[in-house]
């Protein structure tokens, strides 16, 4: 006999393993339990088989792998006796789930036992059948299921009735089958078996609208003197909870009641008078009490409109709002979510107090509240509610501020009134909260100060000052450099006073501090300081006394490890120092970007002027990569607003067109030549894009007022610059680079190599459909580069779940041999995450050579940006 | 295909219909998702899955919810908003019990569910401790299996859920009892 096979008593096995002192112990007492198990599977041991499950069954509890004690379930349940079945079918609900294969093997056993003489067991199989059951399962055993609705003891009825539930959710179109035997559950009086048959009924209606109709045609009526019964039914032992009978049976009825009611008139009007009732008389100083309560208030709200019963529903929400217990507060302001969109006012009139809810202690009413207060607001309290908000967001929870700070940007955004409204809040989240905001917010706040030219001089100050006081948040700095580059000037002159502004005094040199300390700020990161060292350079023109001083500056980092920041060191140093005479048209002010012109953006006081191929583009924001050096952290282009500006001051490389991409992702972050002027390599920057060497050769609208910089002055440079630098460095050499013309008839996208095996080459052009940004089509063209015909040619393609994707039929399935011709096939790739995520796609192409069947695959993942 | 955690859809004609039923993951949504039982120091006394979840994937949610819900003080709610569901959790003594349901559900009926469950193991091992739970962790699995089945609840009556398990548990005694007099009918024979 197995040593082993006797083993350890489950007990004994439970006390070792909670005698161990470290996880080490256990993982030893585990090990030896399992690999006894193991022996006495081998052994197929029959008398300790369930006591073994019963232990793998605590062991896969601690998590442990136990996928080797499957089949024991299943040889246990096909046993004969009650104990082995009752442990067995356990062992199978815990040790596997639907996605198991193994589960198939047990259908058989179910089946039978399903119709054993014995109803504890027919009581095991339904239980195991309604907990795991697979579709397959639930179209095999559907039958046995229906016919046990009609047991003729209760508790297999209502066993039946829940098994019921799981079949027609795994197989909606089963569900007519079981509409006449739960309608026939709904007579009974067993509580059981009338709350699964409820529930039963509940999910046929959400499954089948033909179910819908019947019930409500043949049981409303029936339901409402159900629930009017068990209302008024006296006191109940077996049933009662603080004083109620059954509120389980209570809510179930009423969830019913309200999926007849909504969008029924009759129906509704026929459960009107029973709804007053538990909504006046349920007692409502116990928790069962409430959650009856809270039912009723959910009926009330979303069936047919009673004025009157609205009101009480109202009412009974005002006050659990003012209860003590936070259970009540939090369901009350859940529910006041789903009441706003019935009567906005009446949830108007408990501002104050969801006000409060959103600085109350428990973070998960916290959250509700502010999920509300979120929706509360509307053009006339958007004022006061933000300052409330705002003011919260000095002393909340630094856990919340996330959630805060993104609320609060979002409804300034929404509703702001004007202009300087937005600006003034904004500037105050950010100096509180500067570090939580997200990048799209503060690329927007600029965006918005570049589109306020009125506001300029206001903005630069105000940033000023609160960077005095709040260095420390990063987004606030970087706005506040980006501002004072732009308008250093208007800071130190107090240009374009308001008058509500006290004037303050600021010299070029206090200017030039703020910078410096940007720059050199210990928690400034590359791409605060890359954006300190653009606005150096743009002081250094707006401020000539001080270009020497920014030199110096600039010329620390000369030897920054960090290349991105060399560079611009040097660069600026070149600009400064070399190029005297082009400097000041360099650094000319950023020309306005294009607001959102979709639509939610803030009221604009000046017409916002279009960028000059007037592209409308949905740019969520549009600076995003304006220096964002990190960008090969960041997982995807955060929207195709973001390559709005990205080069502008070549913040990226978008993938070079001659990129053979299998497998291969564009690594932007690392590109040598992001410079500062390096839009002149052939980049394919996105046409919206004003680019500043475009322009001259771009001969639509001349708008930009960098245009017509390029050509003549690149011309002249030309020879200065290649004497002295390095040919990798020299911003101007990159002048001479002819930027690749485009045309600008919409965004347009690079074509990439997508494949390229020694075999052959798939190429991909892109288009967008005008008016939809998230389909792109895509025309893949394939060429074969061996010498021998391609035969039964087919493509195939795989996209990740947020993708879809359509084939249309190819060109052909017969490919010339090198070269000499291909085959397009044109795919349309809906994106339902554009501007979230990136393309790609895994492809396979099979194709005949020489009568052998050859197959390829790979991935493609340089998809251009944006798309 | 590979592990990087995607779903890949395959499209292999031009088929748009099918191509869009393969992205399709039947997912059961049942009113309560998952029964969770865990002490205070973290351990877990019980686990029931109603939706099909991995073993890699129940790891995480125990240490995402037992991170949670531990750390929360005695005062505040018994609803913690997790992922897209809410779970409704209460303490007794050293152990809590822990609900995921939809984010439409009663979470008050929810508490009374677990008081429900609660009561009846209470019943069943005469006032219910920690210990009872774990060396018996099948009978509280059983009497859950009386209590939910696919996620939703199966009887209000603590009387007949105790009434169910009794009957079990004795079907068991009496064959247990037959076995052990037929080995000993069978030893005495040989002897």
């Amino acid at each position: 006999m197995n040593p082993f096979s006797s083993g350890t008593r489950l007990r004994d096995m439970i006390r070792a393993i909670r005698a161990c002192k470290t996880a080490a112990e256990e993982r030893g007492v585990v090990r030896k339990e399992c690999a006894a198990i193991r022996a006495a599977i081998n052994e197929n041991d029959q008398d300790y088989r369930h006591r073994n499950l019963a232990k793998l069954m605590f062991i896969h509890m601690l998590g442990y792998p136990t996928h080797f004690g499957q089949m024991e379930c299943l040889k246990l349940i096909a046993a004969a006796g009650f104990p082995e079945k009752r442990i067995g079918y356990l062992g199978l609900m815990l040790l596997l789930d639907e996605r198991q294969e193994v589960l198939m093997l047990v259908t058989n056993s179910l089946k039978q036992d399903l119709n054993h003489s014995n109803q504890y067991i027919v009581g095991l199989a339904l239980c195991a059948l309604g907990n795991i059951c697979s579709a397959e399962m639930a179209r095999d055993l559907a039958p046995e299921v229906e016919r046990l609705l009609q047991f003729r003891d209760p508790n297999i009825r209502k066993k039946a009735a829940l098994c019921s539930i799981r079949i027609i959710k795994k197989v909606p179109e089963l569900a007519e089958n079981f509409i006449n035997p739960a309608a026939a559950l709904l007579k009974e009086k067993h509580h059981g078996v009338l709350i699964t048959g409820v529930q039963l009924c509940t999910d046929l209606c959400k499954a089948s609208e033909e179910a819908l109709e019947y019930f409500r045609k043949k049981c409303t009526e029936g339901l409402v003197k159900t629930l009017k019964d068990v209302v008024n039914s006296p006191y109940a032992p077996e049933y009662d909870i603080a004083g109620i009978t059954d509120p389980f049976l209570h809510i179930r009825l009423l969830k019913l009641l309200r999926v007849l009611g909504q969008g029924d008139e009759d129906a509704s009007e026929c459960m009107n008078d029973i709804l007053a009732q538990v909504a006046t008389k349920t007692e409502s100083n116990k928790n069962a009490g409430n959650a009856i309560l809270y039912e009723c208030v959910a009926t009330i709200m979303s069936i047919e409109d009673n004025g009157g019963l609205r009101v009480l529903a109202i009412n009974i929400l005002g006050r659990f709002l003012s209860n003590r217990d936070n259970n009540i507060r939090y369901v009350a302001l859940n529910m006041l979510m789903r009441a706003i969109t019935v009567d906005a006012q009446a949830v108007q009139r408990h501002r104050a107090t969801i006000l409060e809810c959103v600085k109350d202690l428990d973070a998960s009413i916290r959250k509700r509240a502010l999920e509300l207060v979120y929706v509360l607001v509307n053009e006339s309290n958007v004022k006061p509610l933000t300052k409330e908000l705002i003011d919260y967001l000095e002393v909340s929870d630094q856990d919340f501020k996330g959630d805060l700070t993104a609320k609060i940007c979002s409804l300034v955004k929404r509703f702001s009134p004007e202009r300087i409204w937005y600006i003034d809040q904004m500037l105050k989240v950010l100096s509180e909260a500067g570090n939580f905001v997200k990048d799209e917010v503060w690329h927007a706040v600029i965006v918005v100060i570049t589109n306020s030219s009125d506001l300029h001089g206001y903005t630069v100050r105000a940033l000023y000052r609160a960077f005095q006081t709040s260095a420390d948040q990063e987004s606030l700095v970087r706005v506040a450099v980006w501002c004072i580059g732009e308008y250093g000037d208007m800071l130190v002159n107090n240009i374009g006073m308001l008058d509500v502004e006290d004037p303050i005094t600021v010299t070029e040199s206090d200017a030039v501090d703020v910078i410096e300390i940007a720059l050199k700020h210990h928690t400034s990161d590359l791409t605060t300081k890359a954006m300190a060292l653009i606005a150096l350079l743009k002081l250094s023109s707006r401020f000539p006394s001080c270009s020497e001083r920014i030199k110096e500056i600039a010329d620390q980092y000369k030897g920054s490890l960090v290349l991105e920041l060399q560079q611009r060191s040097i660069e600026l140093n070149s600009i400064i120092s070399k190029h005297d005479d082009i400097r000041s048209k360099l650094v000319e002010r950023m020309p306005v970007v294009d607001e959102n012109p979709a639509g939610d953006s803030i009221p604009a006081t000046t017409a916002s002027i279009n960028l000059p191929n007037g592209v409308a583009k949905p740019s969520s924001a549009p600076l995003v990569d304006l220096l964002d050096l990190n960008s090969d952290d960041a997982p995807v282009p955060s929207s195709s607003g973001g390559d709005f500006l990205q080069d502008l001051l070549g913040g990226d490389l978008s993938p070079a067109p001659k990129q053979s991409g299998v497998n291969h992702s564009p690594n932007n972050g690392t590109s040598v030549l992001m410079d500062l002027l390096s839009i002149g390599t052939p980049t394919q920057s996105s046409p919206a894009v004003p680019d500043l060497l475009n322009s001259g050769q771009d001969s639509k609208k001349p708008v930009s007022p960098l245009e017509g910089l390029s050509s003549p002055s690149s011309n002249s440079i030309q020879p200065t610059s290649s004497a002295g630098f390095a040919p990798g460095i020299d911003l101007l050499d990159s002048f001479a680079a002819s930027p690749p013309k485009q045309e600008n008839n919409g965004p347009a996208y690079p074509s990439v190599v997508a494949f390229e095996s020694s075999n052959l080459r798939i190429g991909f052009n892109f288009s967008k459909l005008p008016g939809n940004p998230q389909t792109t089509l895509i025309e893949a063209t394939f060429t074969n580069l061996s010498p021998s015909v391609y035969a039964d040619f087919i493509f195939q393609a795989a996209v990740p779940k947020f993708l879809q994707l359509h084939l249309e039929p190819a060109s052909s399935s017969s490919l010339p041999a090198s070269g000499n011709g291909s085959i397009t096939q044109t795919l349309r790739v809906t994106n339902s995450q554009h501007g979230k995520k990136s393309l790609v796609m895994r492809i396979r192409i099979a194709y005949k050579m020489n009568n052998k069947d050859v197959l390829e695959e790979g991935q493609i993942n340089n998809f251009p940006k944006g798309l | 295909m590979d592990g990087n955690g995607e779903q890949w859809v395959i499209e292999i004609d031009v088929d748009w219909g099918k191509g869009a039923a393969m992205g399709l993951i039947g997912e059961v949504i049942a009113m309560i998702q998952f029964v969770l039982l865990i002490s205070r120091q973290g351990k877990v006394r019980l686990t029931k899955y109603y939706s099909p979840y991995t073993q890699k994937e129940r790891s995480k949610v125990l240490r995402e919810l037992s991170g949670v819900i531990l750390a929360r003080g005695p005062k505040l709610c018994n609803f913690v908003e997790w992922r897209e569901y809410k779970v409704v959790y209460k303490r007794y003594a050293s152990l809590y019990f822990c609900m995921c349901v939809d984010q439409d559900d009663n979470e008050l009926e929810v508490l009374e569910i677990i008081h429900h469950y609660v009561e009846i193991l209470d019943r069943y091992f005469g006032s219910v401790c920690e210990l009872d739970l774990i060396f018996n962790f099948h009978k509280a699995y059983y009497i859950l299996d009386e209590l939910l089945i696919a996620g939703e609840l199966q009887e209000s009556s603590k009387k007949t859920v105790a009434r169910l398990i009794a009957a079990q548990d004795s079907l068991v005694e009496t064959a247990k009892e037959q076995a052990s007099s037929i080995s000993n009918m069978i030893a005495q024979a040989t002897k």
